[in-house]
């Protein structure tokens, strides 16, 4: 008799159920014609300001909502509510990112049928939500010129598992000496093609650009589950 | 860290498999991770070992096969392995791409079974 082992093939992914469960909410969102976007970035970028104006902006022609995720505290939702009133917190606990099974919890009392825009504000962490789909049709990933220029260097999965990134508080650029060639260029290394906005929240700057760009991006998509 | 969650959802995985067949003594698990996976192979040892306590995993050994980034030229028509996650382009003509073909692997390759 063999004392050898025997090795079986089985080629099991092992995010399945993420995997799955997110393409069936993406498929429900394309349904519902909800264009869905995620955030992701490390704490203090910026994320929950951006998102306070990308709110208002994009409310002003179109029904949009927001699940914001923390590990603890209702304070963003709280401030994103100004903006929009369909907002709602997932807190996760000691869980450092969200999974398309808290999107999916998320939206239960929510119609998506009612909705153009749905925005989920990740964890602040810039790397453990790189491995799980959310369904999303967009993935951006924010940098603040508080933040050093090499971070798309030190953080490559989620810079390049990210579909557009946008830097944020540009008003500060200056004080901090931020190199923004640099890290256009960083961008660039990890994530060739990668379209990147300028903004500040604050003074308003690249914000129409950015709306412009999503607003187009929602058409598109409508227009794709039309035909 | 991540990890933790990414070894209970592996150990999960395994014993769909396991039952799926009948019921499988494993004595060891081969993982293929990519380097884009986002996941840390060491902080995935560690947390497979905790993940797999309770189970009849336990005391099964996780051998991790890396996959390394392999990418798809547009301009050259070329496969090729970049020179890093830091710079990726193609090593032979050195222009940007964005096709990954390889590198963001985590998946349950095999399973050793005891004799």
């Amino acid at each position: 008799m063999s004392t050898a082992p025997r090795l079986i093939e089985v080629r099991a992914k092992v995010l399945k159920q993420n995997d799955l469960l997110a393409r069936e909410l993406r498929e429900q969102f394309r349904r519902s014609g909800v264009y869905v976007v995620s955030l992701v970035s490390s704490p203090g970028s910026g994320k929950t300001a951006f998102l306070e104006k990308v709110l208002a902006r994009t409310g002003i022609n179109h029904r949009v909502a927001a699940l914001v995720g923390d590990l603890a505290t209702e304070n963003d939702a709280a401030r994103l509510r100004r903006a929009a009133p369909q907002v709602k917190q997932i807190t996760t606990g000691t869980i450092c990112h969200l999974d398309a099974q808290m999107v999916k919890k998320g939206l239960e009392e929510w119609d998506l049928e009612n909705l153009d825009f749905l925005f989920v504000e990740n964890v602040g962490n810039l790397v453990c939500p790189s491995s799980y789909d959310l369904g999303e049709e967009l993935r951006v990933v924010l940098l603040s010129t508080t933040e050093g220029e090499d971070k798309p260097l030190k953080y490559p999965t989620i810079f390049n598992g990210a579909d557009v990134a946008v830097i944020t508080k540009m008003d500060l650029a200056a004080a901090t000496e931020f190199d923004l060639m640099a890290t256009r260029r960083n961008i660039q290394s990890v994530r060739p093609g990668m379209q990147v906005f300028e903004v500040s929240s604050k003074t308003g700057q690249g914000m129409n650009e950015f709306i412009s760009f999503l607003c187009g991006r929602f058409e598109a998509a409508r227009t794709a589950t039309m035909s | 860290m991540h990890e933790l969650s990414i070894a209970v959802s592996m150990v999960e995985r395994i014993i769909e498999e396991s039952e799926n067949r009948g019921g499988l003594r494993v004595e060891a698990v081969h993982l293929k991770l990519g380097v884009l996976s986002g996941v840390d192979k060491d902080a995935l040892m560690f947390s497979y070992e905790v993940a797999c306590e309770g189970t009849f995993l336990a005391g099964s050994t996780l051998v991790i096969d890396s996959v390394p980034l392999l990418i798809y030229c547009d301009s050259c028509g070329a496969e090729g392995a970049p020179e890093s996650m830091q710079h990726i382009a193609c090593p032979r003509c050195q222009r940007p791409s964005h096709k990954i073909v390889r590198g963001r692997e985590l998946e349950v390759s095999a399973l050793e079974l005891a004799a």
